[in-house]
């Protein structure tokens, strides 16, 4: 697999190494080898079943919390194995924040305690800290002036969309170096949509961002690389106005230009 | 062809006809028979009730020679093993729940027989659980946990009494063992129904699993835990068979948690046979109102507790 032009010699945030994972008996992901470069988006697209969001899912070592499930080979963050067995996956996620398909706000806390909800436990307990990381986290979600005068309500009385900016300043709010996006947009309605590929182009600047989606004018509206999956299998992996124009394999191309999927 | 509108399989057709009937005459019934009990026990009652008014309730004496029959010891034995019963019970029950619903995930086959068995402890039938109690538990708690509670805490008057074994305590004990059963399986019923999604988030932020299970799994099932633990409790004010082997039957006001005493149920079950004259017999049948409004008050209780608890919205910052 060569790697794109643009990438040569870049240092990536994430590596994976003959990464394999699956339930019992099952792989769902065959071997994965691919480099994630730093502050850029980078999009995994595939068709339903293809191990893209089982993917994601062993970057931050959710994978393992299902029950039957397994993990191979080697997943390295700058550098380190985050499956190493010296490796706490708790200190694993502390760095990777993840946004949900479905939004998932704490219905029982406010919107304030929401989105400090990583910071108090990360033991925070200073108010200003964390009024100061509320706003940010809010501001940098694009939903401060949405809510800022009902800070109190809880996290549940928002729209879908309100709610899925919600998760994403709560993922902000831990200052993650990687955001993990399991289809962040599948269960809003356009105009939100368009509100999270907005700011997930804005979050690049300091994050790297790894976005799943079966969405393909999605992929190409916010990602800088795409990679497609297939059959727990990286197909191909390349700037994304360049795998949409030029498709390297055959599977790719017939799958763009929706022969299959 | 087009189809009629004015089919023949309307809502008035005979199976909605009789499904409606039956139903509503079932809900009907239940409400009924609520309130005959009511009356039944507030008629039955009358001639205590206007002997002896509110002191009934307030006074500590039952004595059949004079004919006062007050049962202000046996509400407080009531309150007192039922509270015992809960403090000792619902961490216990909480804890297997959690164990049940979220550390034993990867074991489906080990959990469920567990659980199985946790729900076999409900249905040993009381006066199995009273008769263990008399003659293992009992004798336990007089040799072991007494004395040591005596040592310890007998500066306070709870515990300041003579071992005997047959008292509050031990009785608080016994409801408590017979209340786990049906906290942790209705609770773990509950965690079960705690959606995946928040525990990931929760996980996603860097939690560990008792970070996890404290801060999303327990908050968003807080008001069916409450619903369990309100069930376990109604089981302790409601049980007499276990109780009255083990409390001492004593109908004068216990003086600390190792005294023998008294329950609502245990007063009518113990004195049933001693009722001679129209007015123990009316105060007998009061005993019953007094648990019948008791339980009640709980449940009225608890029902507004949840609803403010489901209500409120707003949180502070």
């Amino acid at each position: 697999m060569s790697l794109p032009a643009s990438l040569i010699g870049v240092q990536p945030k994430f590596e994976t190494k003959g990464l394999k994972a699956g339930f019992k008996s099952t792989w769902v992901l065959n071997g994965i080898d691919i480099k994630i470069p730093p502050n850029r988006v980078t999009a995994v697209m595939g068709p339903s079943g293809c191990g893209k969001t089982t993917f994601v899912r062993c970057l931050n070592r959710l994978h393992e919390l299902t029950p039957g499930a397994v993990v191979e080979g080697e997943a390295l963050l700058d550098g380190e194995d985050i499956y190493d067995r010296n490796t706490d996956p708790v200190a694993v996620r502390r760095r990777i924040g993840m946004v949900f398909q479905k939004p998932n706000p704490f219905p029982t806390m406010s919107i304030y305690h929401n989105v400090v909800a990583g910071l108090a436990l990360n033991g925070e307990r200073n108010k200003k800290k964390l009024d100061h990381a509320a706003e940010q986290s809010l501001r940098g979600a694009y939903l401060w002036d949405e809510v800022k005068d009902k800070l109190t309500d809880s996290g549940a009385s928002l729209s879908g969309g309100q709610q899925q900016r919600l998760c994403i300043a709560r993922a902000l709010a831990v200052e993650p170096e990687v955001i993990l996006m399991d289809e962040p947009c599948s269960a809003l309605d356009p105009t939100a949509t368009a509100k999270i590929e907005e700011l997930i182009t804005q979050l690049k600047k300091d994050y790297t961002i790894i976005i799943v989606t079966h969405n393909m004018q999605q992929a190409s509206r916010v990602a800088d690389y795409t990679t497609f999956f297939y059959l727990g299998k990286m197909i191909e992996f390349g700037e994304t106005a360049d795998l949409f124009e030029n498709p390297k394999e055959e599977l790719t191309e017939r799958y763009i230009t929706g022969k299959f999927g | 062809m087009t189809a009629s509108l004015k089919g023949s399989r309307r809502s008035g057709s005979n199976g909605d006809l009789i499904l409606k009937t039956v139903v509503g005459a079932a809900a009907i019934g239940i409400v009924a028979l609520l309130i005959g009990l009511g009356i039944e026990l507030t008629s039955g009652s009358w001639l205590s009730i206007k002997t002896f008014g509110l002191g009934f309730i307030t006074g500590s004496t039952w004595n059949s020679v004079t004919d006062t029959y007050n049962v202000f010891p046996a509400v407080i034995g009531t309150l007192t093993a039922s509270a015992l019963a809960l403090l000792l019970g619902l961490p216990i029950g909480l804890g297997v729940a959690i164990f049940l619903s979220e550390r034993a995930k990867g074991m489906r086959a080990g959990a469920s027989a567990l659980g199985s068995l946790v729900e076999l402890l409900a249905a040993v039938p009381s006066v199995i659980y009273g008769f263990w109690g008399l003659a293992v538990l009992a004798p336990f708690m007089r040799d072991y946990i007494e004395p040591t509670l005596k040592t310890y805490l007998g500066f306070t008057q709870l515990f300041n009494a003579t071992p005997i074994g047959t008292d509050l305590l031990t009785a608080g004990v016994i409801l408590a063992i017979m209340i786990i059963p049906t906290i942790s399986a209705v609770s773990r019923d509950i965690l079960n129904a705690v959606p995946d999604s928040q525990r990931e988030a929760m996980y996603s932020l860097g939690a560990t699993d008792w970070e996890v299970v404290r801060k999303a799994v327990l908050p968003y099932a807080r008001s069916g835990i409450f619903g369990a633990t309100i069930l376990g409790l109604g089981r302790a004010v409601g049980e007499t068979m276990a109780v009255t082997f083990v409390i001492g039957n004593n109908i004068n006001l216990p003086k600390s948690l190792l005294s023998p005493g008294a329950t609502l149920t245990t007063l009518i079950v113990n004195q049933f046979g001693n009722t001679f004259d129209p007015l123990s017999e009316a105060a007998l049948v009061e005993v019953g109102l007094v648990l019948f409004l008791l339980a009640l008050v709980i449940n009225i209780l608890a029902r507004v507790l949840v609803w403010r608890m489901t209500r409120s919205t707003r949180f502070r910052v």
